[in-house]
Order: structure tokens, then sequence, then C-alpha cells
């Protein structure tokens, strides 16, 4: 059996999802986290289903682009999960109507119950099941209340197969349903809708939005300094040291104790410098960047719950018109300080190719994830945080200019802002932390793999004399435009790989602190990762990819050259 | 008698009223009725963003923003005595 779960944006669709499967999923306080759709299975009694999460809709109209993937799911589902969010019955009934219409069955999930029952809204559910023929069980999808029940009437679903009615015929029957069930008790405004207007108003707002960067940079900074500090190179010189030094005193020296272990330096084990599969290629994903990661998202996991960003693309929605994009592009850009890959898919929501071509240019060129910025407070801000400003402060510039060029450039129109703001929510911390642990282990099997070859692979390239064959031929650009020594070609090019192993390269060059900001910023301007060069050609196509990767690898040069000539 | 149409964008900031007419094409009339507003929908004003940006309002209990452009073609009847907060 096949169960959809359908619904308005920001319906807690996602959070019912993980609810029903126990998998994880992310979901988050703002419409359209889900873009593509998520499959998982559930059990109904004895039986197992496939449960398909479908990206939000507002109705089956075809004028709205977005719901052509959604429209086809529907055909394919045996079940239909119709989550409303009961503090918005009125809209929500909309699209129940329609699927109402149709010949699936379909149960209602009357989400967001708790927060209707607050806001004071009363809705009589038996005469709602009545007057729509199917059955209808309030749900608390983050807490988990009313799951129980809602799985046990699945097999109630019913198709009532009510006639299709014309747009305004189906909003007067929602209005003569919504009299009928729907009472709401005066009340006062709440501390939440005071803070929701007053982060959207001019001055609050803006105030707010800079002390939220300013937290949300400290949060990575120090709690990352202190991951790294206190818990992960403890752990590593403490526990693992007498681990590997035993492995490396028993292997002796040879082929096995280069590849492991790799080099010793003065005799002992340099986790940054020796290079091995057990030393290096764990040491920096486990204790250099992991910190930053569990630091950078558990800021972000807060930001999307509480239910924050939203309120942003409203405040930025002028100056991104500048760019060509309208303010919702910002949620994939700070999505992309996290990763780029969720990122770059993320912009889907934008309506336009001018707008996604943009914004995943912009994202890819100028925006660090965070294995580079554990890379650029690691290592450059070991020289001190004025050049951790220098590297920030470039890349904002170079956002800003390709943003104002690219607009100028590129034909077509820029749509208008049209957008939810959903209200604020308690950060829903047992829902959070899952997420957090989620993208952690997401980070962490991606990351030690490739690292594990990447190492390995580098170590051969040097030794048959690639890099520096490469490095010579290049010498040209790397040493006279950027002013870089030749090794450090090789930490651009195993930045293809992924940006945490190009730390790994550049970490025992001893660079001065100029020329570990010069090598930052083409790193995270010159070429994207292979995980984000699929994700960019599966959503731009072969030839806006080739355009977007001409883009970054000139400015690149450029954006480095001019470093170099600074006196930094 | 307060039959006079006003723009969403020159509502103040907590004036209420109800919308008459959205006067955009069809991609945002058809967004704008599945998100809730629709001729006949009671909305509250918020606030506009600085710079020409969006505006902010209520829709029973959803709080939403448009862009200043959709905001100009967006006619509102607004009530006679909520003009002031």
């Amino acid at each position: 059996m096949k169960i959809l779960l359908a619904g308005n944006p920001n319906a807690g669709k996602s959070a019912l999802f993980s609810r029903l499967t126990g998998s994880r999923v992310i979901s988050s306080n703002y419409p359209g986290t889900t873009i593509d759709y998520t499959s998982g299975f559930m059990k109904i009694g004895e039986s197992n289903a496939e449960l398909i999460d479908i990206p939000g809709i507002y109705s089956l109209d075809r004028e709205e682009k977005d719901s052509d993937v959604a429209l086809q799911m529907l055909k394919t589902g045996d079940v239909i999960i119709n989550v409303i969010n009961a503090t918005n019955l009125e809209r929500d009934l909309y699209l129940t109507l329609e699927l109402l219409e149709g010949k699936t069955p379909v149960i209602v999930a009357l989400n967001i119950w708790d927060d209707a029952l607050h806001l004071g809204i009363n809705i009589d559910i038996k005469k709602l099941e009545e007057l729509l023929g199917v059955p209808v069980i309030p749900t608390v999808a983050i807490t988990g209340e009313g799951i129980k029940n809602l799985v046990e009437n699945i097999p109630a679903a019913a198709a009532p197969g009510l006639p299709a009615l014309t747009r305004e015929k189906r909003w007067a029957k929602i209005g003569e349903i919504v009299n009928q069930v729907q009472q709401v008790t005066h009340r006062h405004h709440t501390f939440g809708e005071r803070l929701a207007d007053a982060t959207v108003k001019p001055v609050p707002g803006i105030l707010i939005s800079l002390l939220v960067a300013a937290i949300v940079f400290l949060i990575v900074r120090y709690a990352g300094d202190g991951l790294y500090q206190y818990i992960m190179e403890p752990i590593f010189q403490f526990a693992w040291r007498p681990v590997v030094t035993a492995i490396s005193n028993h292997l002796g020296a040879g082929f096995l104790h280069d590849i492991l272990i790799g080099q010793l330096i003065d005799g002992q084990i340099d986790f940054l410098q020796s290079w091995g599969l057990l030393t290096t290629a764990l040491y920096v994903p486990f204790a250099l960047v992991l910190p930053y990661i569990a630091a950078f998202y558990f800021a972000l996991g807060m930001l999307e719950d509480i239910g924050y960003l939203p309120r942003l693309a409203v405040m930025l929605d002028t100056i991104m018109h500048r760019f060509g994009m309208h303010g919702y592009a910002i949620i994939p850009t700070i999505l992309g300080f996290g990763c780029n890959v969720p990122a770059i898919l993320s912009t889907r929501v934008l309506e336009n190719r001018k707008q996604r071509f943009i914004a995943i240019t912009l994202i890819s060129l100028a925006i660090p994830c965070a294995s580079l910025q554990a890379l650029i407070l690691g290592l450059v801000g070991q020289h001190g945080i004025q050049y951790v400003a220098i590297v920030y402060a470039t890349l904002f510039i170079v956002w800003i200019a390709t943003g104002l060029i690219l607009n100028a450039t590129i034909k077509g129109f820029t749509p208008e802002l049209v957008i939810e703001i959903p209200p604020y929510r308690m950060v829903p911390w047992p829902i959070m932390m899952n997420k957090l642990l989620y993208r952690i282990r997401g980070f962490l099997i991606e990351a030690v793999p490739i690292m594990i070859i990447a190492i390995p692979v580098v170590n051969v390239l040097t030794m048959l004399g690639i890099f520096t064959a490469i490095a010579s031929f290049s010498a040209p650009v790397i040493s006279g435009l950027l002013g870089l020594p030749q090794d450090a070609i090789a930490a651009i090019f195993v930045a293809l790989l992924r940006m945490d192993a190009a730390m790994a390269v550049l970490a025992p060059l001893s660079l001065t602190a100029k020329q570990l900001v010069i090598s930052s910023v083409v790193v995270v301007m010159f070429f994207p990762c292979v995980a984000t060069l699929t994700i960019m050609l599966r959503e731009l196509g072969f030839t806006d990819l080739l355009k977007s990767l001409g883009i970054m690898i000139l400015s690149a040069v450029i954006v480095g050259s001019l470093l170099n000539l600074l006196p930094i | 008698m307060g039959m006079n149409k006003i723009t969403l964008a020159q509502m103040k900031d907590g004036q209420e009223g109800t919308v008459a007419e959205i006067m955009g094409g069809r991609w945002a009339y058809s967004r704008l009725t599945s998100m809730g507003l629709r001729p006949g929908s009671r909305i509250v004003k918020s606030s506009s963003m600085y710079w020409h940006g969006p505006v902010t309002f209520r829709i029973n209990n959803t709080q939403m923003a448009v862009g200043r452009g959709l905001a100009n073609r967006i006619l509102v009847i607004p009530d006679e005595n909520t003009s002031c907060r």
C-alpha cells in the first residue's frame, strides 16, 4: 500500500512523516522545507505501507508551477493523509476539497491542534467529519499526540467523490463549512505575535537581524573552538595518540606504516602532518571540521525551527532584488553556510531560471560551507581574527559585486515575493537534536571515506610528481598572480573532492597569514567540490553549468590576484 | 463613507480592512487566493519594510508578506475607525 502525505506548506507534513516512519527527515518551521518527495515505511497493524512526503502545495491548480511534482505523485497513491494546519482551517480546506473531488480515499490529520487551542480556535471535529465525509483526527506532530489514533484510522479513509466545483464555489462552500465547525473566542494578541510583528518592522527588525547574525557567528566560532579544544583535541591527544603510537611501534618502518600512520615528524606522530589513514585522515574530519559543522548546524537548526528565516527574506527582499532574486533566496544562501548541496537543491522554491542561476552561482562562488569555514576559522584564525574578517569581507564583496553584474547581464525579470511567515515556535529540542545528529552523521558518512581515499591519492600523486608538473605549468598563475607556494596547488585540486581535504593539504605548509587568506578565498571561489558539481549539473543543465564554472574560475583568479597586490 | 478603495501598500500600520480586488496577473491571483488572500478576506496590515520593501499583513491567523509592487495592486476597503493605532 502506498500512502501519501499531502497538505499546504508548513502544515507539518515532514514532522508527521518522521513520527509515522520513525525515520529522520529534515523538518523546519518555514514553508518549502521538502523540495523533493521523501519516502519511508510505516506499519499499519501487521502490514507494511510505503509513506511518501509530498512537497507542500496550496492547491491543485495548474497555474502553480510547483504543484507539478505533487500532482503527478498524487495519482500514484492508495490513500492520502491530508495534513491540515488547524490554526488555518479556512485556507487549508481548499486543497482538502480538491482532494475530496478525486477518487483516492482521504483521511484528514488536523495538525498543530495544540496551537489552535491556545489561539482560542475551537473546531467541532464530529461536525467537520460529517461535512467532509472522511475521518478527521487531531494531531500534534512535533509531540506525537494523536499519531496512534491517526494510524488506527487509516483503513477508514474514504473517497466521498464530491462534485468538482469552480474556484469561487469551492471558497463559498469552505465559508459555509468553517461557519458551522469553527468558533474563535476573542483573545488578546500573544507575546509571540507581537514579537512576530516586531521582527518584520523596519527598525527593530534590522537590529534583531544583526543581533541574530552576530549570535550565530559567535556560536560557530566559540562553540566550534570549544568543541575542538576541550573535547576533540584531548580525545585525539590523550586517547587516540597512545593507540596509534603503539600501532606505529608495532609496525615498524615500511609501506604499511606509511599508509596507516604516515611519516613521523621528529620521531612523533603529528596528526596534521603525518598524512596517514589513522592519523590525518581521521583527525581532519573529526577534530578540525566536525566541531564547526556541529556548531553551525546547531545554530541553523534553531533558526529554522524557531521560524526566523522567512523574516530575513522579508527584510532583505529589496536588496536581493538588486541581485536579480527576491528575498526568499536568502534561505538557500544561509543553508549554503552548512553545505552547498542542500542549499542548491532548495533554490527550487525560486520561480524562474534567472533567479535560480544567480542564486546557485552565488552560493557556489562565495558561500563557504561549514568545512571551508572550519578551514578559515581554524587555519586562518591562528594568525588572528582580523585575517578571518578579511576572508569573510572579501567573499561578501564578491557576492555583492557578482550579484549586481549577473542581474545586469542576465535577461529576464524577477518575480515578486509572495511568502507565508510562520508563527514563532519554541524550539522542539528532541526534533532539533535529531536533525543535528542526522546532519552530523551525513557529514561523517561523506567526509571520512573521501578523506581516506584522498590522502593516499594525494600521496601517490605527490610521489609521482604530478603536482609538481601542474605546479610548474600553472606557476605563472599560482606564484605569479596569487603569490602562493607551488605546494598550495594541491590544495586547490583536492578541494575538488572535498573542501575539508584542502585544509589537510594547506595545514602543514606553514603559509604566511596573507598566503592563507588568499588560498582560502581561492579555494572557496575557484571550483565547487564534486558533490556540489553534480547537483549543479542536475539543477542547471550543462550549458548553464559551464557558464557558472567560467564565472567562478575567472573571478577566483581576479580576486586572488587583487588580494595579493594588497598589503595584508 | 469608507467605500474608498486604497491599496494594501497605502494602508497604515495596524489598519484593518476587507480585500476588494486583486489586480495582479494570473499567477499572482492564483497564488494569493490559494494562500487565503481573496476578495472578501479580512486583512490587517502589519508593516512595510524600508527601501520600497515588502508589505507584511495578517489574514486570519496567518502572517504573510508580498513585494511592494504586488501590494500596490491589491485593493482594500479600509475600516472606518481603525486608521491609527
